[in-house]
């Protein structure tokens, strides 16, 4: 399906993250959205209470993180597009309903504007040190998607496509952008609808009687009934059958909670998006996402100058991993050095599939800056030496 | 609509009963009663949506064959809030327990009546968290006996309809599970006025609060409502704070008339925007 034109900025813009962002849920055709300011987020919950009434849509500020993240829920059943943004503890306070999505499967999409933590942190500083939390903060087992825009353009593009996934495979979708790439101003170029790629929802395709709203269907995802049109569905948090009524069994228990993941897992490769620069020879792999992405490129640069065999490795997808890529590339190279604004979250997963067939290094950094990428390409020398 | 022999029925998914709900609790008298206003107001099984969150009372979203929506604890008004939106067209109903809507939701509940969202409140108040054995909640009479407060509660209670009114609710009224023709008349009222509505609903939980407190069965708490309730329709919702055993004053405490907050928004952007302005409900609300 192409966008509602409505939605559409077409044209060449210099925005920043934030904005582009904003103008990216509603080309996806997000039409309500509740949020609550938090720097440096607080931008795009601004343009969307500016620009979304002209579109034939509703913004509420919320009366906290906690409301949000379960009113646009309340709006997703009533078959809208929905997200909510916020940064840090704004996040934090919605864990429970990113948890109530996942067990719901109700399409949402979480824009996470990350600051440097824990706590208040850096409020105007960047940082990934919410990856993790993204992937499992709420409780119990559960898998949701993130993304990893590292520029204004791809917070337009990716931003469209986390509705798109939200919407194909029923998941809260985490948008895991940061302070740099959401105030970073840059040329964004919005397409015309016609070219945007649009998914929605599958509605229930067969007899209403013997609908079943959680009954999967063959890509494990069940059919999404709209509420008001004779379903009666009933949707609960509890564990449930296909009928979506509770049911307090560990057989019931196991089958769901392995369905919920495994339509993830299982489906990596129609999610998985990765980019890789020079990874044919190379020795040692930089696996980064996000704006580290963009700061290694100075790194391999550097390293290529100097004669050295060095690639790079993006998860523009962080979560679900991109796991058979990396582990083949485990088998060719000596090892993955990996950056981030955290002091080691990814590269444990980066660890865990090298398996000890590569090295693994992390060059940490705590948030409040980027890498210096001579610090990285120091790292790099280390290795080959 | 299925042919059932109460009529009742055709409202509950009777293929979930029999319910979890105690002998001579009140939360299946607030759906009975519920179910009757539907009846009466022949509202059809489409045209509205019941939200709950957590409780033996936020049960209730489990047995209403309605689009219905179990959530969180303490998120049903934002979740209604939020679905009301998306659907203008639909009535969206709010069910569940005081410790639910007024303690973890209270922020909620306040920022809602202020904003005149429009959803209407049913909450059955036990004064105690039944669900998790009993403990003290936000109405929890002073010097009632709850696990958390062995001794007797010593903090203030809220007074419900006083917290309702005077943060913007346009309906408030409360019954007791003994004033089952008041009660159903109140639910149809609220269902038909737009904006927040409000109604606290006095229930007995008699496998936990009464036992605890010796105040007998669920026949002794009708008994009790019946002697000790009394009518004051329009009274000031600042005298009618309740204690342990104590008189009851029910009835409509406010009626009154305010633009709702898709109105308002309506409004105040369309005023701004002109011509500009491309108001949801325009966009053909989505099936
Ligand atoms: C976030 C969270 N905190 C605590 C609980 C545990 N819990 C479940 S029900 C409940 C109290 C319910 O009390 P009330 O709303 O008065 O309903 P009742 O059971 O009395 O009908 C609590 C504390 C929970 N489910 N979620
Ligand atoms: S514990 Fe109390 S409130 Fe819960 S079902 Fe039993 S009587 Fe009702």
């Amino acid at each position: 399906m192409s966008a509602d034109p409505k939605g559409v900025l077409t044209g060449v813009h210099f925005l920043d993250g934030d904005h582009a962002c904003c103008e990216g849920a509603l080309a996806a055709g997000c039409r309500v959205v509740f949020g609550y300011p938090i720097t440096p987020s607080t931008e795009v919950v601004e343009r969307i209470a500016r620009r979304i009434p002209t579109v034939g849509g509703v913004f509420v500020q919320m009366e906290d993180e906690i409301a949000s993240s379960i009113a646009i829920q309340g709006a997703a059943w009533g078959g809208q597009k929905v997200m909510t943004v916020s940064s840090g503890p704004g996040i934090s306070l919605m864990m429970e309903h990113i948890g109530y999505a996942a067990m719901t499967e109700t399409p949402c999409v979480f824009i996470n504007v990350q600051r440097a933590g824990p706590s208040t942190g850096l409020p105007t500083l960047a940082a990934q040190g919410d990856m993790m939390q993204a992937r499992w903060g709420s409780h119990g087992d559960y898998e949701i998607i993130a993304i990893s825009p590292n520029s204004p353009q791809e917070c337009f593009e990716l931003t469209v496509h986390a509705f798109n996934l939200a919407e194909r495979f029923r998941v809260p979708v985490m948008f895991m952008m940061d302070e740099s790439v959401g105030h970073m101003t840059e040329r964004v170029v919005i397409p015309n609808p016609e070219q945007l790629k649009i998914e929605n929802r599958q509605p229930p395709t067969g007899p209403k009687e013997e609908f079943l709203a959680y009954r999967p269907k063959k890509n494990m995802v069940p059919e999404m009934a709209p509420v008001g049109a004779g379903y009666k569905i009933h949707v609960t948090g509890l564990t449930h059958d296909e009928r979506g009524y509770p049911v307090m069994t560990p057989e019931v228990q196991h089958g769901l909670v392995v369905r919920l993941v495994d339509k993830i897992r299982k489906q990596r490769d129609q999610i998985c998006i990765n980019e890789e620069e020079q990874i044919e020879d190379a020795e040692v792999v930089i696996v980064a996402y996000g704006i580290t992405s963009r700061v290694v490129l100075r790194t391999l640069q550097m390293a290529r100058d100097k004669g050295l065999k060095v690639g790079v490795f993006r998860p523009v997808v962080v979560w679900p991993f991109p796991e058979e890529r990396l582990r083949q590339l485990a088998k060719q190279v000596k090892a993955f050095v990996v950056p981030e604004l955290n002091l080691g979250q990814v590269v444990l997963e980066v660890e865990r599939i090298a398996a000890g067939d590569a090295k693994t290094i992390l060059v940490p950094h705590a948030g409040g800056g980027l890498h210096d990428p001579l610090q990285i390409l120091q790292v790099v020398e280390e290795v080959l030496r | 609509m299925s042919k059932a022999t109460n009529p009742v029925e055709s409202y509950l998914r009777m293929d979930r009963m029999p319910s979890i709900w105690c002998p001579g609790c009140g939360i299946g008298i607030v759906v009975n009663c519920f179910a009757r206003a539907l009846q009466q107001m022949g509202v059809d099984h489409d045209e509205l949506a019941v939200v709950s969150g957590i409780g033996c009372t936020g049960r209730i979203a489990g047995y209403v064959d309605i689009d219905s929506f179990h959530t969180t604890h303490g998120r049903p008004i934002p979740f209604a809030t939020g679905l009301k939106v998306a659907r203008p067209d639909l009535k969206v109903i709010v069910m569940s327990g005081e410790g639910d809507l007024v303690s973890i939701g209270g922020n909620h509940l306040i920022h809602a009546a202020r904003r005149n969202s429009d959803v209407k409140v049913i909450c059955v108040n036990n004064f105690t968290y039944a669900m998790t054995g009993g403990q003290a909640g936000p109405t929890a009479p002073r010097h009632s006996i709850a696990t958390t407060a062995p001794y007797g509660s010593f903090d203030k209670p809220f007074n419900l309809p006083f917290l309702a009114d005077s943060t913007g609710a346009v309906y408030v009224a409360r019954w007791t599970t003994y004033h089952v023709r008041q009660l159903t008349r109140s639910m149809a009222e609220a269902m038909s006025k737009p904006g927040f509505c409000f109604i606290e609903v006095i229930s007995p939980c008699p496998t936990i609060f009464s036992r605890r407190n010796r105040l007998g069965d669920g026949l002794d708490a009708m008994r009790y409502y019946k002697n000790s309730s009394k009518v004051v329709n329009g009274a000031n919702t600042r005298m009618v704070g309740l204690d342990l055993n104590g008189p009851i004053i029910v009835g409509k405490f406010i009626d009154r008339d305010r633009p709702t907050l898709l109105e308002a928004m309506d409004e105040e952007i369309g005023s701004k925007l002109g011509k500009r302005y491309v108001p949801y409900a325009t966009t053909g609300v989505q099936r």
